[in-house]
């Protein structure tokens, strides 16, 4: 399989006042198309920081980084938003939808930025909120709806508008055990039967059993790879 | 438009603070078209086309200062004037102050010279034939309920009678009309016979209060005014004349400049609106922080999130200015006919177009500063609570 994300030389240093903190060390790296890849290390390691790199995020210090084939490590912030609409989703640990839109209205949200017609928009999202199997919660808010289903609803966000990439910061991170492996498994189906890329950061070894392999970083350095079965 | 849902729930997030906003707004803004109301009122009294063909002439000095009556014959004999009538402020109180209308002595031709009032001939013979007579306008009489026959005592504040009394009693013999239903402000008058006036006050006889004169063509108006001042000119009675729209506009200027001190009761309302209306938006922005830092993660661009921002704020004032100027529109009309001709019909669309470039101007300000905030939100310290 060719490589959806190539990462070259990557370094991250963040400034906090006088002080420059490098977060990521010259990171090399390759996620190949329909991989599923979870990111794992302790805290201050550097992978949510590298999750938001391959997202369009953030810029690198240095290094390049292309996905699809396209640099964005040196798009400017108009650009990088419309390759991100365009071919990124992303789910977040505390599901960050809005609280005073609908499920169906939050998953409609990224289709906004499309020129699809608003039956369309309305068409596509319950096709994305029937894949997640929350059909029947279209009209509720979030705060009518449980933390698994929440983040089912944001994967359908996360989804709508058919990116080849995900990327997940700890998704399960704020589930019980019940609910976090029904969106893992939710996330293995999008990247087995539907052909999803996924990067997940996660510090759960149980949800990294879910990827097809799994990243340590330590320092800000990739540091082991391990391939699942 | 659509944004409009994104927008319209953004704002109703915090539904109870949202309506007291709205209802600080709506209050400005109803404040605005009642007070605008107002000034416009005050402003079309200079402003009416019926009398463009009549001038003023009244004491140099000042409004209050009489004129002495044998001007009346030069005053007629000056080339281009073709009629003059003549007037003073009576200034009666019927029952009780709170019942304030004009009531003025006028000359027997008086209402000759004003054609955009309406009277059936005999009743306008028997003014002229009856010394105590007097007439209304038609909107006056509805008010106080007065028919003809009626007597109307007066209570003097200027002019006591001979006999010392202040009761000056007249016959209604007449109601007037305005042809034109727009100057219906001026219907609420009373006139009365000048003789009646002169011969039974206890001083000022044989004075007057000012000469209204009808010009054979108005664009000799300058020339007529200085030929009448000419006559006084270097006399203890020297005399300005001025068109009857000028003098109508120096007249209200006297009560106060209402321009002024509305302009000066709206900048103090609009100042407190901009700093509370601001304040609430700058708090609600604040609390967004992370739903914009979402927006902006799915790929809305940095404008995006300005003018999604800047909508909400304009929206916000929108939805209470237009309830607030909506009521007013409610309100003038209703009061108009209480007020004696202080109101117009209804709110202008001077006003609307001043209010809501107001409401926009407003939204705009209050909504730059929090929209400048989420525009420039960095997602991934956003999204890190940072």
């Amino acid at each position: 399989m060719s490589n959806l994300v190539e990462i070259r030389n990557v370094s991250k240093v963040y400034e906090r006042g006088k002080q420059k903190v490098e977060v990521l060390h010259h990171v090399d790296l390759g996620i190949a198309q329909g991989d599923f890849v979870a990111l794992m290390g302790p805290s201050g390691s550097g992978k949510t920081t590298l999750l938001n790199l391959i997202g369009g995020l953030d810029s690198p210090s240095d290094g390049s980084i292309a996905v699809g084939g396209a640099r964005i490590d040196n798009l400017g912030q108009g650009a990088l938003a419309k390759w991100r609409a365009a071919n990124v989703g992303f789910v977040f640990q505390f599901y960050n939808l809005l609280p005073m839109l609908s499920a169906q209205k939050n998953v409609e949200l990224p289709l906004l930025l499309t020129k699809l017609s608003a039956a369309q928009r309305k068409k596509n999202a319950s096709v994305a909120l029937q894949l997640v199997g929350l059909a029947d919660r279209a009209t509720h808010k979030p705060t009518e709806l449980s933390g698994g289903q929440q983040q089912r609803v944001a994967i359908a966000r996360a989804i709508v508008s058919d990116p080849s990439l995900l990327v997940c910061d700890e998704p399960t991170g704020d589930l019980d055990r019940q609910s976090a492996e029904d969106v893992l498994a939710l996330l293995q189906t999008l990247n087995r039967e539907h052909g999803k890329t996924i990067v997940m950061v996660t510090h759960d070894p149980k949800a990294a059993e879910y990827a097809r392999q799994t990243l340590h970083l330590d320092k800000g350095t990739l540091v082991e790879q391990a391939t699942h079965a | 438009m659509k944004y409009l849902h994104l927008v319209w729930a953004a704002l109703f997030r915090r539904k109870t603070r949202t309506l007291f906003t709205i209802a600080s707004v709506l209050a400005a803004f109803l404040l605005f078209g009642l007070l605008d109301s107002v000034r416009n009122a005050f402003s079309d009294a200079g402003n009416s086309v019926a009398g463009v063909d009549r001038m003023i002439t009244m004491s140099k000095i000042s409004f209050t200062v009489s004129q002495p009556q044998s001007l009346l014959a030069r005053i007629e004999a000056v080339p281009g004037v073709k009629e003059v009538a003549y007037a003073n402020w009576f200034g009666g109180i019927y029952q009780d102050p709170k019942n304030f209308f004009p009531n003025e002595a006028v000359s027997p031709n008086f209402m000759d010279l004003f054609s955009e009032y309406a009277i059936p001939p005999d009743q306008l013979a028997a003014f002229k034939n009856t010394r105590t007579g007097c007439i209304v306008g038609a909107s006056l009489a509805k008010k106080f309920g007065w028919k003809i026959g009626d007597k109307i005592p007066l209570q003097a504040t200027i002019f006591p009678q001979k006999d010392g009394s202040n009761t000056w009693t007249f016959d209604l013999v007449g109601i007037f009309h305005a042809r034109d239903p727009k100057e219906k402000n001026k219907e609420p008058i009373l006139f009365f016979n000048w003789k009646y006036f002169d011969e039974a006050r206890q001083f000022g006889n044989g004075r007057i209060g000012w000469y209204i004169e009808k010009l054979s063509d108005p664009n000799q108006a300058d020339q007529v005014a200085k030929a009448i001042d000419a006559i006084s000119a270097n006399s203890d009675h020297e005399t300005k004349t001025e068109s009857e729209n000028a003098f109508n506009r120096s007249f209200v200027s006297q009560f106060a400049d209402i321009g002024l001190i509305v302009g000066g009761i709206m900048s103090a309302v609009f100042f407190t609106l901009i700093l509370l209306t601001g304040n609430t938006m700058a708090q609600a922005v604040r609390e967004r922080i992370p739903e914009l830092a979402v927006l902006k993660t799915i790929g809305f661009s940095n404008r995006g999130v300005l003018g999604l921002v800047l909508a909400e704020s304009v929206l916000l004032i929108l939805l209470g200015g237009l309830i607030g100027i909506g009521l007013a529109a409610v309100i003038v009309p209703a009061m108009s006919s209480k007020v004696q001709g202080l109101l117009p019909d209804g709110v202008r669309w001077n006003t609307w177009a001043l209010g809501v470039a107001l409401m926009f101007g407003i939204g705009l300000l209050i909504g730059w500063l929090p929209a400048l905030r989420g525009m420039r939100l960095k997602i991934v310290d956003a999204l890190a609570g940072r």
